[in-house]
């Protein structure tokens, strides 16, 4: 299978959007339900990502040589251990107290199926640039799902943005919404306000069919029709 | 003994693994369309967890203490080996059990539970008996949501769903619903 021709906004934007890692693909979950009960935690989480995402597909992109096939997954899990242990001194050294919030899920950033999706699909068959561009649309995308869930959150569960009060002390804070059971709500609510959207525009919801084989899946362009695929070879409904 | 019960009891019910702490989501929502393969992978995952508490306590204890920077590398990396020696061992002995289990078996080296667990008993200063009882209580958590969730959605599959709710929304709404109900176990422990 011959990747598809894409152009360089393409690669970009896709992750984004269209392809939203969280809101489409539905990888990363840990993370995006976790830490999303306020906007900060959000905010340090995305941006995390984005610089483990960034720095690991520069490399694997740079040493898609080097990698032998056959222990690929396990050099890119090296390689992204590697920034993850990075990222997680560096949030400790800059921002204390949000590295504190935040806990083990720095650390857990190295097993989520996102990044390793990327490698296995984009970096490692792809130039550095374009490589880079797609970490950059797919990081991106996963900060403004993090952002919008935590908005919903803080907003609702404290009646703040970014710990600046919004309402007035008659506000009664959904308490719920900033507790684990919120976390599932409101992803799911977003999830059904998108499919509802898709609807109205009368584009069949395409097929998610639960993308956790892409960390594992060996053959070429990820699991065959799950849509970590479909960034590669699949043709796109638009 | 007490504290031990008290380290199962709560990694089971008060702090649940899937549905209060979010780890192993990806088997919860995959896996979770029919009871029988759920109970399976819920007891993949207790087998994958207890291995990788003993071996995250012989790794704190012998290796760790010496370079803490390499924690994370080399939890990941002691781990995935680990379960693909475990992987081969049980196709050799037992081609049955290995048959059961399936792809399930090398998918859990990338669930978020299993690193998850090593990294919490390591915070929370864990030895090898109490991490012993913390993987338990956690991987009875995980095969408890697991065959919950598997319950419920057994039922959503026969019921008149509007075709908008037919994705992950809906069995997201779910597990919040469960979610709220597991927090009832918070006030089980006053201490």
């Amino acid at each position: 299978m011959s990747p598809r021709v894409t152009t360089p906004s393409e690669d970009f934007l896709r992750g984004v959007w269209r392809e939203n890692p969280v809101l489409v693909q539905l990888l990363g979950l840990c993370p995006a339900l976790a830490v999303t009960n306020t906007v900060a935690n959000s905010l340090a989480m995305g941006i995390a990502t984005f610089f483990v995402l960034t720095g690991s597909s520069l490399l694997v992109s740079l040493l898609k040589s080097w990698i032998p096939k056959e222990v690929r997954i396990s050099a890119y899990i090296l390689i992204i251990a590697t920034f993850v242990t990075m990222a997680d001194m560096l949030l400790a050294a800059l921002v204390p107290d949000i590295h504190k919030a935040l806990g083990a899920f720095i650390a857990l950033i190295v097993v989520n199926c996102m990044i390793l999706g990327r490698q296995e699909a984009f970096a490692s068959k792809r130039p550095v640039g374009r490589a880079l561009l797609d970490a950059f649309g797919t990081g991106l995308g996963f900060i403004v799902a993090l952002f919008m869930m935590g908005t919903v959150r803080e907003v609702l569960g404290n009646g703040s943005f970014l710990g600046v009060p919004l309402f007035g002390d008659a506000f009664e804070p959904w308490i719920i919404m900033i507790l684990p059971p919120g976390g599932f709500f409101t992803l799911g609510l977003l999830l059904l306000v998108f499919a509802w959207w898709e609807e109205r525009k009368d584009v069949p919801v395409h097929p998610r069919h639960w993308p956790h084989g892409v960390t594992v899946t060996v053959d070429a362009g990820g699991p065959g029709g799950s849509p970590a695929g479909a960034g590669v070879n699949a043709p796109r409904s638009d | 003994m007490g504290e031990l019960l008290w380290i199962f009891v709560s990694a089971m019910l008060v702090n649940n693994f899937t549905l209060v702490l979010f780890l192993g989501l990806c088997p919860f929502l995959g896996v979770s369309a029919k009871v029988g393969t759920a109970v399976r992978m819920g007891a993949a995952n207790v087998f994958v967890l207890v291995i990788t508490s003993l071996t995250a306590s012989f790794l704190n204890a012998f290796v760790l203490v010496h370079a803490p920077y390499l924690r994370l590398i080399s939890f990941i990396v002691v781990i995935a080996s680990l379960v693909q020696i475990v992987e081969m061992a049980i196709k050799k002995l037992s081609p049955t059990l290995f048959r059961e289990l399936g792809i399930f078996l090398p998918l859990i080296t990338t669930n978020c539970a299993i690193l998850g667990l090593a990294i919490f008993q390591t915070n929370r200063g864990y030895g090898a008996l109490e991490g012993l009882f913390f993987a338990l209580g956690a991987g009875a958590g995980l095969t408890l949501a697991l065959s919950l969730m598997a319950s419920i959605r057994e039922r959503v599959e026969l019921s008149d769903v509007p075709a908008v709710a037919r994705n992950m929304g809906l069995v997201l709404v779910l597990a919040g619903t469960l979610s709220l109900a597991f927090m009832g176990f918070a006030g089980l422990f006053t201490s």
